[in-house]
């Protein structure tokens, strides 16, 4: 078997592999040289501190002896041949499998913009660790994109003592992903502990000068900036497998129980775009948690395996001393209903067809285990709005 | 054969991917935002449950031991 992408969802395919008694060999193929880490550290208390591989290991060396992983490290795939079963290895070199994990997750989108001067982004220990010696107090930190990362970039780096100046064309904070009434809520949140947000604006110009990065914004404000990262979201990584013959769309494209489109070719992790029977919606899901389900998902599909993957997805994001949870989906909900509980913590619940889909739950533990099972028993909308 | 889990407290970063896998074994203390454990020697039934809680704490404070 082959696993390729050393991360998170590659070491839990190796992981549900191994516990459904697979005991044939296991090359893992990964383009970072590192042994496989975690990334939610390096935008929170890793970035804080200064990024240390020795912190951020999945698992020792020492896991990957006991379960006879061959590991190829710093190894990019650059191409699929799926009718001779073979993974090409930049260099030339071929790897055969008989079954394959494409678990290659997402990169972060750049500006696109050469004359921005150089821009961080948060994706690597080497991203993470770049920016660390950045940021020094008193500097000003402007963060393009008010999604998740960059809020928490913003909030690490305003704890440091940067000023910190956030820009996104929305009309708030993560209305994408959460509507209007909650992302005003992040909103105060964020201008409450002294960030600067400049929302329902566009970046219009960016330009190094003798005095640090100027950035034009399309309503007339004009920031300079002694840094900038950029937060506008990442894409799959999925360059490797056009022409392979595994069906693309925006992710690796896979049926209900993670398999692709080529026999004996499964998918795990960021990049899988798949239907998730229990929401009856085809997603692709870029969280923590579902990485880990899915590569161990995967391992177990491709061992023969025929159960279908459909979690309630689930994510947490720690902002100054927000804990963020969220549980299940909120796109498309034509009924939202936010509760202020205090001025640090709030829930939001999100439905759709008269059932509860989704709760957003910010220092607010207990609700999150009843609208974990609310929306897992597709409790109806008016029964749900008064669990809370 | 018995089973016993164990949670690092200390290092506990209330993430509650615990919970969310295992509802049956974890919960989550609302005052302090930490883990509780509910049961302490799962069953054979719940094996599945303990080994799926464990594997989803993000800060990796959760064992699983066999004892006897
Ligand atoms: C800064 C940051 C903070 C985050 N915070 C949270 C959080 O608080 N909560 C949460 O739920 N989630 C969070 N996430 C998301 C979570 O980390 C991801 O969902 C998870 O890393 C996905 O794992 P993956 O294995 O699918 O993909 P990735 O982690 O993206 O790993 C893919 C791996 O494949 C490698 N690769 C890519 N192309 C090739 C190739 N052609 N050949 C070989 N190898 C290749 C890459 O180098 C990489 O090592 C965060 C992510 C980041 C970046
Ligand atoms: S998943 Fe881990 S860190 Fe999170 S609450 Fe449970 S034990 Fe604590």
């Amino acid at each position: 078997m082959v696993v390729v992408g050393g991360s998170l969802a590659g070491v839990n395919a190796i992981e549900g592999l191994r516990e459904r008694g697979y005991q044939g060999e296991i090359t893992l193929v990964g383009a970072e040289r590192h042994l496989p880490y975690d990334r939610p550290p390096l935008s929170k208390q890793e970035l804080r501190e200064g990024p240390s591989v020795g912190h951020l290991l999945l698992k020792p060396q020492s896991w990957y002896d006991e379960r006879g992983v061959e590991l190829r490290l710093g190894a990019r795939a650059v191409g699929l041949d799926t009718r001779d079963r073979h993974v090409i290895v930049e260099g030339g070199d071929q790897v055969a499998y008989d079954g394959l994990v494409i678990a290659t997750g997402c990169s972060p989108r750049r500006l696109g913009q050469p004359e921005a001067g150089p821009v961080h982004v948060v994706r690597t220990i080497e991203d993470a660790t770049a920016l660390h010696g950045e940021l020094r107090p008193g500097r000003h930190l402007v963060v393009i994109g008010a999604g998740f990362i960059g809020l928490e970039v913003a909030a690490t780096a305003r704890e440091l003592g940067l000023h910190v100046s956030i820009v996104e064309t929305a009309p708030a904070p993560l209305t994408r992903v959460l509507g209007d009434e909650a992302g005003r809520w992040f909103q105060e949140y964020h201008v409450d502990r002294g960030v600067d947000l400049f929302c329902g604006t566009a970046l219009d110009t960016i330009e190094v000068t003798a005095t640090g990065t100027r950035l034009s914004l399309a309503d007339g404000t004009v920031l300079v900036a002694d840094l900038v990262v950029a937060g506008i979201g990442v894409t799959p990584a999925t360059d490797w497998l056009e022409g392979s013959g595994v069906t693309l769309d925006n992710g690796v494209v896979c049926d209900r129980s993670l398999r692709t489109s080529a026999p004996g070719v499964v998918a795990a992790g960021d990049i899988v775009r798949w239907h998730n029977d229990l929401f009856d919606e085809t997603m692709r899901v870029e969280q923590w948690l579902n990485a880990v389900e899915q590569g161990v998902h995967a391992g177990h599909t491709l061992l023969g395996a025929e159960e279908p993957f459909a979690p309630v997805p689930y994510f947490w994001s720690d902002q100054f001393d927000a804990q963020v949870r969220f549980v299940g989906r909120a796109d498309a909900a034509d009924a939202v209903e936010v509760q202020r509980l205090s001025d640090r913590s709030m829930v939001a619940l999100f439905g759709r067809g008269g059932v509860v889909r989704g709760a957003l739950c910010v220092n607010a533990p207990r609700q999150l285990a009843r609208y974990r099972l609310a929306i897992q028993q597709r409790v109806a909308w008016g029964d749900a709005v008064g669990v809370g | 054969m018995t089973m016993k889990i164990t949670i690092d407290l200390e290092a506990c970063k209330g993430y509650a991917c615990c919970m969310m896998e295992a509802p049956d074994l974890f919960d989550i203390d609302d005052a302090t935002g930490k883990a509780i454990l509910l049961v302490e020697h799962p069953t054979e039934d719940q094996r599945e449950q303990a080994e799926r809680g464990a594997r989803s704490c993000p800060a990796n404070v959760i064992t699983l031991q066999q004892i006897g």
